[in-house]
């Protein structure tokens, strides 16, 4: 019984490759079925994102399961050659599958490390399979710790804040100037990818109205219908500019469409409020001189670019947190999944029988006294008969059930009813065990 | 009692400014925030105790001493403070309040407090109402002052493009902004409760007689209510209310400490 990762992400394999492996949402139920189904695979989810395509599962025996997941990639798209994504694929089994797992969660793995997607995806991907029962005892445990990380993660470290897109960046500085950005009036000069997405933030976030003015009216009506806004004509948009909180540049021209002279009006009109700046064209359309003016606050694409930056720095430096946290969780977890060993579990059984039995002995023996060897003998044989006439038939069942698909789960039960996690014994098995986790041949990337 | 109490009040904004300034130049923005909080509040709690057996202890209010008037006045400062971090959250507020409330606190303790016979003119109930009206009135600008100091601090960051850690601890300017006027419009409120209570005391014992203090007062009071009005008729808001928050202070504080200085009448503290 090992847990095993087969995968590929946006580091190891291009779009191109990622996409024809990549499965849908309506595929989704039949591959896990299709999944389930492979021998010698006892559980298995699969996360299919723009950046990943990971098939986690529950295997007897690793090489194999590895194997059995490749040709589960093979059926699923024969597009491809093998050969052509194979290269991509990485392998992960036993603890730095669940490392992986444990960093996918917590956005450690990410393009953008931090961005908190993936977590919701991974949480998709689970119920989905769980829905399915492609899931079992393991799986289930495992994928609740790795989004419980990942919610520690996100809490104990700053990994998820400050911005790291050029629009949220303009959104968070807006905050600094304006607190609350709920009532506040934007307007849009020019169009474009960036500008767009600044401007579906600055809503998000509370912004009241906008107004939108383009070189060609009709596209300004067609954005002010995307943004609820009211679309101007160019030639009239100074007019506006008194009225408006903030303001986001983003046109075509090789001039100043925006000069001091507009701005030191309209800060006259608005009697102080301050007013916020954003351009993002090349070459710039707001004269920079404006920032001279009291109450004016303008930057440019630089100005965002150099937050983003630093606040990737900030991400980075604060992942090396989240990979202790990680670490310490990897910890726990291989405790737990330690326990669910069959061959420990019953060493473990007839220790504490034996301990009970001896202890009993030795209290019943002092308050008898003067006994002789044969009475003595007696006794004891009398008490280890009890001892192992109750224990033959658990001990059978967990025996059978070793190699089964449902070891794990006999192993759990009789812990729990035995009470054995409370002084688990150092058997050889285990120590020897964990050496063969650690030397396993999954853990590079392939 | 009181003299212990005032020495563990001094051992805990003492505590509580280094901290709070350990915050203000700390990288984190988490590191130092809940000690200084905790030595404040403690502070504030033995302050507040400090108060009431100094009283008890003598026997009547004392605010006409000007080591008492200092006393009130860190006293209430730091209760406002209390009150807009737990209304606004804004903790690096503090890095700012608190080093004047410990040097308010400590000039009080450093300035004569001879015992005063409680019978003269100046121990009327209106006196002391009065001048715990001015003094709130000066907390509500000082906080102005402080919060115009944090604005202007902003909004040079904010311009100069500069994301420190400042920056990030710092408000923003809206927020700033609307303190200022939140505490100009407290301040003044009191101000104007006080002066007229003062005069309708005065007018029973001695009648107005245009003594510096009283001639500061209304200045200053005629200062904020242009301020205020300013704000709303010709947009003083944002840099400018900042500005002025700072210079109407220092008219408070020269009509309060300097006045005593340059002139002695009959309305100086002892």
């Amino acid at each position: 019984m090992d847990i095993i990762v087969v995968g590929l992400n946006h580091r190891t394999a291009p779009i191109e490759i990622r996409e024809k492996l990549s499965i849908s949402d309506a595929q989704l139920r039949e591959a896990l079925i299709r999944l389930k189904s492979c021998h010698g695979i006892d559980e298995g989810v699969i996360l299919s994102t723009c950046n990943r395509v990971e098939v986690c599962a529950v295997v007897q025996q690793v090489q194999t399961g590895f194997q059995r997941i490749k040709e589960f990639f093979e059926d699923h798209h024969t597009g491809l050659s093998p050969e052509e994504w194979n290269a991509s694929l990485y392998l992960y089994s036993a603890d730095e599958a669940i490392r992986h797992l444990f960093r996918v969660a917590s956005s450690l793995d990410s393009m953008v490390i931090g961005e908190p997607q993936v977590l919701g995806q991974l949480k998709d991907a689970f119920d989905t399979a769980m829905h399915q029962k492609a899931t079992g005892i393991i799986l289930n445990k495992v994928f609740r710790k790795a989004i419980s990380v990942a919610k520690r993660v996100r809490t104990e470290t700053k990994i998820a804040e400050n911005a790291v897109s050029i629009s949220f960046a303009a959104v968070e500085l807006a905050k600094k100037v304006f607190g609350r950005l709920e009532g506040k009036e934007a307007l849009l000069v020019g169009a474009g990818e960036m500008a767009e997405l600044a401007v579906r933030h600055l809503v998000d976030n509370g912004v009241g109205k906008v107004m939108i003015t383009t070189r060609n009216f009709d596209n300004a009506i067609d954005l002010a219908k995307r943004f609820n806004g009211i679309p101007l004509r160019l030639e009239e948009f100074p007019r506006y500019l008194a009225e408006s909180d903030i303001l986001i540049c983003s046109t075509g021209a090789s001039h100043y469409v925006i000069t001091e002279e507009h701005i030191r009006q309209a800060i006259q009109r608005r009697k102080n409020r301050p007013v916020f700046l954003i351009d993002i064209s090349v070459p710039r359309n707001i004269d920079p001189h404006v920032n001279r003016i009291d109450n004016v606050f303008l930057y440019d694409i630089d100005d965002l670019q150099l937050i983003v930056e630093s606040n990737l720095e900030g991400r980075q430096k604060e992942a090396l947190k989240a990979e202790e946290i990680v670490s310490e969780e990897l910890t726990a977890m291989n405790k737990w999944l330690k326990s669910l060993e069959v061959v420990p579990t019953i060493t473990a059984l007839r220790t504490k029988a034996d301990e009970i039995r001896r202890v009993e002995l030795n209290k019943f023996l002092s308050k008898l006294g003067g006994l002789t060897p044969e009475q003595r003998e007696t006794i004891e044989g009398l008490a280890a008969s009890i001892v192992n006439k109750l224990l033959h038939s658990p001990l059978v069942v967990l025996k059978d059930e070793a190699r089964s698909e449902n070891g794990a789960l006999y192993a759990d039960a009789v812990r729990r009813l035995f009470n054995l996690d409370k002084d688990l014994p150092h058997h050889p098995h285990r120590a020897s065990s964990e050496k063969e986790d650690d030397a396993d041949p999954g853990e590079e990337k392939v | 009692m009181s003299s212990l109490f005032s020495k563990i009040t001094i051992v805990c904004y003492f505590l509580g400014t280094l901290s709070f300034l350990a915050y203000l130049l700390a990288g984190k923005k988490e590191s130092f925030s809940r000690f200084s909080l905790y030595t404040t509040g403690i502070g504030f709690a033995f302050h507040t105790v400090t108060l009431i057996t100094g009283m008890i202890e003598k026997g009547y209010v004392s605010l006409t001493l000007l080591s008492d008037a200092m006393d009130f006045f860190a006293w209430s400062l730091v209760m406002v403070f209390l009150l807009v971090e737990f209304r606004f959250r804004i903790h690096v507020l503090g890095s700012f309040v608190l080093p004047i409330a410990l040097v308010a606190l400590l000039s009080g303790a450093v300035l004569p407090t001879e015992i005063q016979s409680p019978d003269t003119a100046m121990h009327m109930a209106w006196v002391y109402i009065h001048t715990a009206l001015a003094l709130l009135g000066a907390v509500g600008f000082a906080i102005a002052f402080l919060v115009g100091v944090m604005y202007l601090i902003q909004e040079r960051l904010l311009k100069s493009k500069q994301f420190n850690n400042l920056y990030n601890k710092l408000p923003s300017l809206d927020i700033l902004d609307d303190l200022n006027q939140k505490a100009v419009i407290l301040g003044f409120s009191f101000l104007t409760t006080g002066i007229i209570i003062g005069a309708w005391g005065a007018g029973k014992v001695s009648g107005w007689y245009w003594d510096p203090r009283e001639v500061f007062s209304l200045a200053i009071w005629l200062f904020y209510l242009i301020v205020l009005h300013g704000r709303i008729t010709v947009g003083w808001r944002a840099k400018k209310a900042a500005y002025l928050a700072i210079i109407g202070f220092i008219g408070v504080v020269f009509s309060f400490v300097g006045v005593d200085l340059i002139w002695k009448g009959q309305h100086s503290f002892l």
